[in-house]
């Protein structure tokens, strides 16, 4: 007979059983992200950091402490990096999981259940974010943009934190839309505002009182703050952990949101 | 002591979608080994039926068992140990043919060597080992419909649930597909199919509900049906283009003494009789000249028509 088959005990064993499909799924596709994922932040750095960059000066009171702008936008570009890839990852892939190919239902036939499957999909946006966030660090390092090694590190770590406080709550978004096209706007008047205003360029005490308010209630500037506290070394650790509560409570929320209305949209 | 031949036990089961009531309060018990079929036009509530049944939809009211588990509460259990073909393909089109099967394998905890194995196996089963490397976009309808027949055979099913395993197949597609299920039939897998193809349900199943608007009209095998509620022969008679004072209500009233009950079709008229040559030579007797004839056995479609006032196929 064999090994039989059985109900996973819980979502992260559920999930786990979903890897060799993501594997074969990446093994495809990689190529098509690799562009996306690698060459476009490079070209982002090159073109802000350095060319641009060479006309600001590296005046550290200006920059939050950065001696340098290429300091000052790496850590920056490193968390709007991770956003950006969550965006991608978690908008019309889920659609199409959902409505066009419907691979989902498929999963959920077997004893695969609903927050396995969605587990399992977040599992591969954290792969994808940390593939492309830790190229992005490995390149960055020789420009010094690093002050030391565990900043750097730290860093990187954060991204997943970043990450997943977008992939929840979009991922839910995305669950209960019935077609994709509120997604153009969730691309150009959500992630573009908030890749530009969001204290990637330049310091959001720029930015008039009102702005600033609204800029600090927005996720990518909690973890544009962390991530650049870490590489300046200028950890501040009451401000650091209000950025780390934040996204914890809003991948939190997100997680159960998703959970909720991708079951409502599946389970009928 | 718990029935452990009882595969599936409905009492008073019931699915609504807010106002609409799409089962409304029946009854079945599919016994180990059985080919049980669900036979009824579109919209019967078949479908909805089959996925409480898969434990994907949740039960309304009434009680279901699976195995003996409830799906409230056993959903992953219950999944665990069924197989599922859906009416809608959910393949991954852009894997091939035999990823597609291993990372369904994967899904049910199996180890990657025992899914291989497996998934050969299946390929060798369903014909489709030449193709093992195509992309499933590439595939037939027929050829999709067996791959996801062999992917829901890959956790070894106590119960094989299809909904509408040959909607959508050219006949000759039909036929390899029905072959292969007789197969499992006979290695004494529980089918439980769901169709509006009334020679589907008779090929395939032991017994069988006619469901139609939510509810169960009749129940048995095929051929009890048909006895208990047609006649053995049909004599079908075409008539030209119905004509004023010549409609096909009129030609019935003609030839209604002739036949146990006469059905009036837009096309034709149904003349249920023991002995259909025998109704067709009196029929001429009368004058009556239609355009062509014919007569057969009565079938499970005259069993619905008889039922339901409607034919199964729009």
């Amino acid at each position: 007979m064999g090994p039989e088959s059985t109900a996973p005990t819980n979502p992260f064993t559920g999930a786990a059983r979903v890897l060799d499909y993501w594997a074969i799924v990446y093994r495809r596709t990689w190529k098509g992200s690799a562009i996306t994922s690698f060459v476009t932040p490079l070209f982002y750095v090159l073109a802000m950091g350095v060319l641009l960059g060479g006309f600001i000066d590296g005046d550290p009171d200006q920059l939050e402490g950065a001696t340098s702008y290429l300091a000052f936008i790496a850590p920056g570009l490193l968390a709007a990096q991770a956003m950006q890839t969550v965006f991608g990852e978690v908008t019309y892939p889920v659609m199409s999981m959902i409505k066009w190919h419907r691979t989902y239902f498929g999963m959920t036939a077997t004893p695969l259940g609903v927050p396995d499957v969605i587990l399992s999909h977040l599992g591969f946006v954290l792969f994808r974010v940390g593939l492309s966030c830790a190229v992005f660090t490995i390149v960055m390092a020789p420009f010094g943009v690093f002050e030391t090694v565990l900043g750097a590190v730290g860093a990187f770590l954060v991204q997943f934190l970043v990450a997943l406080a977008f992939a929840t709550p979009i991922f839910a978004f995305s669950a209960g839309l019935k077609d994709e096209s509120p997604f153009a706007l969730v691309f150009r008047l959500g992630m573009i505002p908030l890749f530009l205003f969001s204290g990637a360029f330049f310091p959001i005490a720029n930015l008039d009182r009102w702005m600033q308010v609204l800029a600090k209630v927005t996720p990518l500037w909690h973890g544009v703050d962390l991530t650049r506290m870490l590489t300046l070394d200028q950890l501040d650790w009451s401000m650091a952990a209000v950025h780390v509560g934040y996204l914890v409570v809003l991948a939190a929320l997100g997680w159960f949101w998703a959970v909720h209305r991708l079951t409502k949209r599946m389970v009928t | 002591m718990a029935d452990t031949d009882s595969m599936i036990l409905a009492q008073g089961l019931r699915k609504s979608f807010g106002e609409f009531e799409a089962v409304k309060g029946i009854d079945v018990d599919v016994r180990r080994g059985e080919a049980f079929g669900f036979l009824g036009p579109n919209g019967a509530g078949k479908s909805s039926t089959m996925r409480m049944i898969a434990a994907v939809s949740p039960v309304s009211s009434g009680t279901l068992r699976i195995l003996g588990m409830d799906p409230a509460t056993d959903g992953p259990e219950i999944r665990s140990r069924i197989g599922v073909c859906p009416q809608e393909d959910t393949l991954d089109t852009e894997l091939t043919v035999r990823d597609n099967l291993f990372v369904y394998g994967r899904y049910f905890g199996l180890p990657r060597k025992e899914v291989r194995q497996r998934v050969d196996e299946l390929l060798e089963f369903v014909q489709l080992t030449e193709k093992a490397s195509a992309m499933v976009e590439d595939l037939s309808g027929g050829m999709k419909r067996r791959l996801t027949i062999a992917r829901s055979l890959i956790n070894r099913p106590e119960i094989l649930l299809l909904d509408e395993p040959t909607t959508g197949l050219d006949p000759q597609a039909r036929h390899v597909v029905w072959d292969r299920l007789f197969r499992l039939k006979q290695q004494g897998v529980t089918l439980v199919l769901t169709t509006h193809y009334m020679d589907e349900a008779e090929q395939l199943t032991d017994r069988l509900v006619v469901m139609d608007k939510g509810l169960i009209v009749a129940e048995g095998s095929p051929l009890t049906l048909i006895a208990e509620h047609s006649t053995r022969e049909v004599a079908e008679l075409r008539f030209g283009v119905a004509e004023e004072g010549n409609t096909h209500e009129a030609l019935a009233s003609k030839v209604e003494d002739l036949a146990e009950r006469v059905e009036v079709l837009p096309d034709r008229l149904l003349l249920y009789t023991a002995d259909g040559e025998e109704t067709i030579a009196k029929v001429h007797e009368r004058g009556l000249e239609p355009v062509a004839t014919l007569v057969r056995r009565s079938t499970l479609e005259d069993v619905f028509l008889r039922l339901t006032g409607r034919t199964l196929v729009d």
